[in-house]
C-alpha cells in the first residue's frame, strides 16, 4: 500500500522536476523514448538530471578526501538521521524500493531488518562485499577510488541500522590502488570523528576495517567471503544458518554490496519518494551501469533503472562501433547472467523485471556488446573457463561439470564434436543447476544455456562443416572504443598524468 | 569418453625433474623443493613489516587470529619479491597460532599468492569475455611475441612473467594487464610494447590520477570520447529538507545498551 501511494506521489513529482537543458536537448534527441514509454509502462526513466545523480565525482574532477567529500554533500545531517533510530533507517530503505546491488536484487531494507533487535551477548558485524569480481563488472571500483566517503558514512549509516558494532569492507586484493584511497579514507574519517568512538557526534561507536582478499571470484559469495575473512579457503557455507543468525566470527552479520551501502546516507537524506520515483515499480532508483565491449564509448554511468538496453548505449556510449544492427549478443548483468540476442536487445529494459521474462537478468547492471565479429562459441567458451577455474572445489557437479563444459566447448568451437553433444551439454549444465551450495553452479550453467538457447545453429553449423569457420576472421584486435578525443577536458581534469602515447 | 581421457591428462601433474610450473594459469597445489624454498629456508619478517604485523591482527577479534592469514601471507610475498616461500607460510601459522597446514590451504587456494618464483615485472593479463573480444589475445600474442615467452613463463632474464588471469574487473577499459599492483588498461599491440619497453629500460610509466593508466589517454572510465553526464562537474548538492528530521528520539547510545557494548 505504501508502495502504491509513493508511486502515485511520486509520478506528480518526477513532472514537477526541473530540468536542466542541457539535459532537456538530450532528452529530446532520443527518438526511442515514445516507443520505450508504451514499453515501460508508466515508470519515469531516461533522462536523468545530473542533480538527482548520486555518484557526482564518478569522473573524478574533484578530489576524494574528506574535504571535497563534505563538498558533495556527504556527512551532511548523518547525526540527525541517526537520531530518527534504526527502524526509521529501515523503513525508510523499505519504501525506497531500494534492491541489492550486488547481483541478487534482494531488497536491501528487508535484509537489513533480518539482524537481531537485541543482543544475546554477541555483537553484529556489517560486511561490505567490495570483492567485484563479476566479469564485466567495474562499478564499485569508481566509488571506491573516487567517492571512498560515500561508502565510509554508508556503513555507518547501513551498520547503525542493523545494530552493528563494526563494519568489515572485503576489497578484492587486485585493487591495490584503490584499497591505499580506502584505507586513506578510513583514517581521515577517523580523524574527523565521522567514524570511531562518538561517530559523526551521535553517541554511537562504530569502526570501519579494510581487509584485502587475494583473488577468487567465489568470495564475492556472501558465506565464501565470511570464510574468507576468517582466514579460510573461499568455500561457501550451507545455509541455514543465514549471515544474519551466525555470520563473520559466528555473529550476526549483513553481508552487501558497497553500490547498495554508498547509496543509502542519499537516500535517507534525500527521502524514499525521491528514490522511488526513477524506474518501474518494484525496480526503483539510479544504478551504475559498466558497458564495455564492442561499443564506441566504454563509460561507467549513472542512470535510472528500467533505462531502455538501447537508450544506454546509444546516449553514453555513442552506439555501436559499427552501428546498432550490428549486435550479435548482448550480457546485460555481468558474466553469470544468460546472453540476449539481436531481437531482445532491441527491446530490453534495464531492470530486474523485464530481463528476467526475457530469460536473463539485470545482475550488477554491467552491460558487455557483442557484434557480429565476435565468435559466441568462444566467448562461451572464454566464460566457461573463467568459471572452470573459479569454482571452489567443494561440490562435485560444479567441481566436475564446470570443467566438462569447458572441455566440450573448447571442441565445439572447432567444430571437433557431435551433434549428440549439444543436448549433452544442455544436460550437464542442467546437472550443475541447482545442484550445489552456492550459486556459481547456477552462474556458470547459464551462461552455456543462453549460447544453447540463442545459437545453437553456430554450432551446428560448424560441427556439419569444421572447416566453414575461419579462426583468423573471428579473432579480435585490442578495441578499447574509438580513438581518444577528450583531450581538452583531461588536460583540465588528468592533473598532468595522462598517458601520452608516442606518435 | 574421448573428452574423459582428455580430461584426465590434463589434471596429471606436470611437475617435472622437482621444477614448479604453471598451466594455463593453474598452479599446482602441492610444494616441491627447490633449492631457495625449502621448510628449512629462513623466512621472518623485518622489524618494520612485524609493525604491520601487529596492526593487522588488531583489526580481528583476538580469538579470531587466524583472519590475519590473507593480509600476513600478503606482506610476507611483498618482503619476499613477490613469492611466497613454504618457510614463510610456516611463519605466518607461527603468528597466527594455527597447524601449518591451515596456511598452506589458504596460499594454495587465492591466485594472488605465487609459490613459485615470478619476474620484477610480473604480468597477470586479463583474459576473461570481456577483455577477450577487446581484444586481450592480441595483447597476449603481442607480449609472447615481444618477450619470447609463452603464458605461465618467465624471462631468462628474469624480468617478466606473464599469465592469463580471469576478470580483473577493470572491463569499461579493457584490454587491460596488472603489472604488479597497477593496472595498465585500455591497451593496443603498439602501446603494449612501448609499456614493455618502458620496463626494460626500468622505468614503467607513472599511474594516472585514480590509480590506474589507461593507455590511451583517458583519465579514467569516462570513456575515450568523454563523459555524457555531469558536464558541468559534479553539481553542488540539493538542499535537505531539515523538517524531515525533526522528531528524531532515539538515542543512539541507546542502540548501544541494549546491543550490549
Amino acid at each position: 500500500m505504501a508502495f502504491a501511494a509513493a508511486s502515485a506521489a511520486l509520478r506528480g513529482a518526477t513532472k514537477s522536476r526541473s530540468v536542466a537543458p542541457r539535459a532537456l536537448n538530450l532528452l529530446r534527441a532520443i527518438s526511442t523514448k515514445n516507443r520505450a514509454d508504451l514499453l515501460a509502462g508508466s515508470g519515469a526513466y531516461g533522462g536523468l538530471t545530473d542533480q538527482d545523480r548520486i555518484f557526482t565525482n564518478i569522473y573524478g574532477e574533484q578530489d576524494w578526501r574528506l574535504k571535497d567529500a563534505i563538498k558533495r554533500g556527504d556527512y551532511h545531517m548523518t547525526k540527525e538521521m541517526l537520531w530518527m533510530g534504526p527502524d526509521w533507517i529501515v523503513q525508510e530503505i523499505k519504501d525506497s524500493g531500494l534492491r541489492g546491488r550486488g547481483g541478487a536484487g534482494f531488497p536491501s531494507g528487508l535484509k537489513w531488518s533480518f539482524m537481531p533487535k537485541a543482543s544475546d551477548g554477541r555483537p553484529s558485524f556489517l560486511v561490505v562485499n567490495a570483492d567485484e569480481s563479476e566479469p564485466g563488472t567495474c562499478k564499485d571500483r569508481e566509488i571506491m577510488r573516487k567517492d571512498p566517503h560515500k561508502l565510509i558514512e554508508g556503513c555507518l549509516v547501513a551498520g547503525y541500522a542493523m545494530r552493528a558494532r563494526a563494519a568489515y569492507i572485503y576489497i578484492r586484493g587486485e585493487y591495490f590502488n584503490e584499497a591505499v584511497v580506502l584505507d586513506e579514507a578510513i583514517h581521515e574519517a577517523y580523524a574527523a570523528g565521522m567514524i570511531g568512538k562518538n561517530a559523526c557526534g551521535s553517541g554511537y561507536d562504530f569502526d570501519v576495517y579494510l581487509h584485502r582478499g587475494a583473488g577468487a571470484y567465489i568470495c564475492g559469495e556472501e558465506t565464501a567471503l565470511i570464510e574468507s575473512l576468517e582466514g579460510r579457503q573461499g568455500k561457501p557455507r550451507l545455509k541455514p544458518p543465514f549471515p544474519a543468525g551466525v555470520g563473520l566470527f559466528g555473529c550476526p552479520s549483513t553481508v552487501t554490496n558497497v553500490e547498495t551501502v554508498a547509496v543509502a546516507p542519499t537516500i535517507l537524506r534525500r527521502g524514499a519518494s525521491w528514490f522511488a520515483g526513477f524506474g518501474n515499480p518494484n525496480n526503483r532508483g539510479t544504478k551504475l551501469f559498466a558497458i564495455s565491449g564492442h561499443v564506441k564509448n566504454p563509460i561507467v554511468v549513472e542512470e535510472a533503472m528500467s533505462i531502455p538496453l538501447r537508450e544506454l548505449i546509444e546516449k553514453h556510449c555513442g552506439g555501436m562501433r559499427n552501428g546498432w544492427d550490428t549486435i550479435q549478443a548482448c550480457i546485460p548483468g555481468g558474466s553469470s547472467v544468460p546472453v540476449l540476442n539481436k531481437a531482445q536487445c532491441d527491446e530490453a529494459l534495464m531492470e530486474f523485471d523485464d530481463l528476467r521474462a526475457k530469460g536473463s537478468g539485470l545482475g550488477t547492471a554491467a552491460v558487455t556488446m557483442f557484434d557480429n565479429t565476435v565468435d559466441m562459441v568462444g566467448a562461451i567458451r572464454r566464460l566457461s573457463h573463467f568459471y572452470a577455474h573459479e569454482s571452489c572445489g567443494q561440490c562435485t557437479p560444479c567441481r566436475e561439470g564446470t570443467s566438462w563444459l569447458e572441455d566440450i566447448l573448447i571442441r565445439m568451437e572447432k567444430g571437433d564434436a557431435d551433434k549428440r553433444e549439444i543436448p549433452m551439454l544442455e544436460e550437464i549444465s542442467r546437472q550443475i543447476e541447482g545442484h550445489t551450495i552456492c550459486a556459481l553452479g547456477d552462474a556458470a550453467a547459464w551462461p552455456v544455456q543462453g549460447l544453447l538457447r540463442h545459437f545453437k545453429k553456430d554450432i551446428e553449423d560448424r560441427i556439419d562443416d569444421p572447416s566453414s569457420f575461419d579462426a583468423e576472421k573471428a579473432f579480435q584486435y585490442a578495441w578499447s572504443g574509438d580513438p581518444f578525443d577528450n583531450a581538452e577536458w583531461v588536460g583540465k581534469h588528468g592533473d598532468g598524468l595522462s598517458y601520452k602515447a608516442s606518435a | 569418453m574421448l573428452s574423459a581421457a582428455r580430461h584426465l591428462s590434463r589434471r596429471l601433474p606436470t611437475a617435472a625433474a622437482g621444477v614448479q610450473v604453471r598451466s594455463m594459469g593453474h598452479a599446482q597445489s602441492f610444494h616441491i623443493n627447490t633449492p631457495d624454498n625449502t621448510p628449512e629456508t629462513y623466512f621472518d619478517f623485518t622489524d618494520e613489516n612485524y609493525t604491520r604485523v601487529y596492526k593487522i591482527l588488531s583489526k580481528y577479534p583476538a580469538n579470531y587470529k587466524q583472519s590475519g592469514i590473507i593480509p600476513l601471507l600478503d606482506l610476507a610475498q611483498r618482503q619476499h619479491g613477490g613469492w611466497l616461500p613454504v618457510a614463510a607460510m610456516d611463519k605466518v601459522a607461527q603468528i597466527v597460532e594455527v597447524d601449518p597446514a591451515r596456511v598452506y590451504e589458504v596460499a594454495s587456494f587465492y591466485t594472488m599468492f605465487n609459490r613459485t618464483k615470478v619476474g620484477k615485472y610480473f604480468i597477470q593479463l586479463c583474459g576473461t569475455t570481456p577483455c577477450m573480444i577487446c581484444g586481450s589475445e592480441d595483447i597476449k600474442k603481442t607480449i609472447e611475441k615481444h618477450l619470447g615467452i609463452k603464458n605461465g613463463e618467465t624471462t631468462k632474464d628474469g624480468f617478466f612473467t606473464l599469465l592469463e588471469v580471469e576478470c580483473l574487473g577493470a572491463c569499461a577499459n579493457a584490454p587491460m594487464i596488472q603489472l604488479n599492483d597497477d593496472y595498465y588498461e585500455c591497451l593496443t599491440a603498439k602501446t603494449t610494447v612501448e609499456l614493455l619497453e618502458a620496463c626494460k629500460a626500468g622505468k614503467p610509466p607513472a599511474m594516472g590520477k585514480w590509480g590506474s593508466l589507461p593507455m590511451n589517454g583517458q583519465v579514467s572510465c569516462e570513456g575515450p570520447l568523454g563523459k555524457t553526464s555531469l558536464l558541468d562537474g559534479p553539481p553542488a548538492p540539493p538542499k535537505v529538507d531539515v523538517e524531515r528530521f525533526k522528531g528524531g528520539e532515539v538515542d543512539p547510545a541507546s542502540v548501544k545498551a541494549h546491543m550490549g557494548y
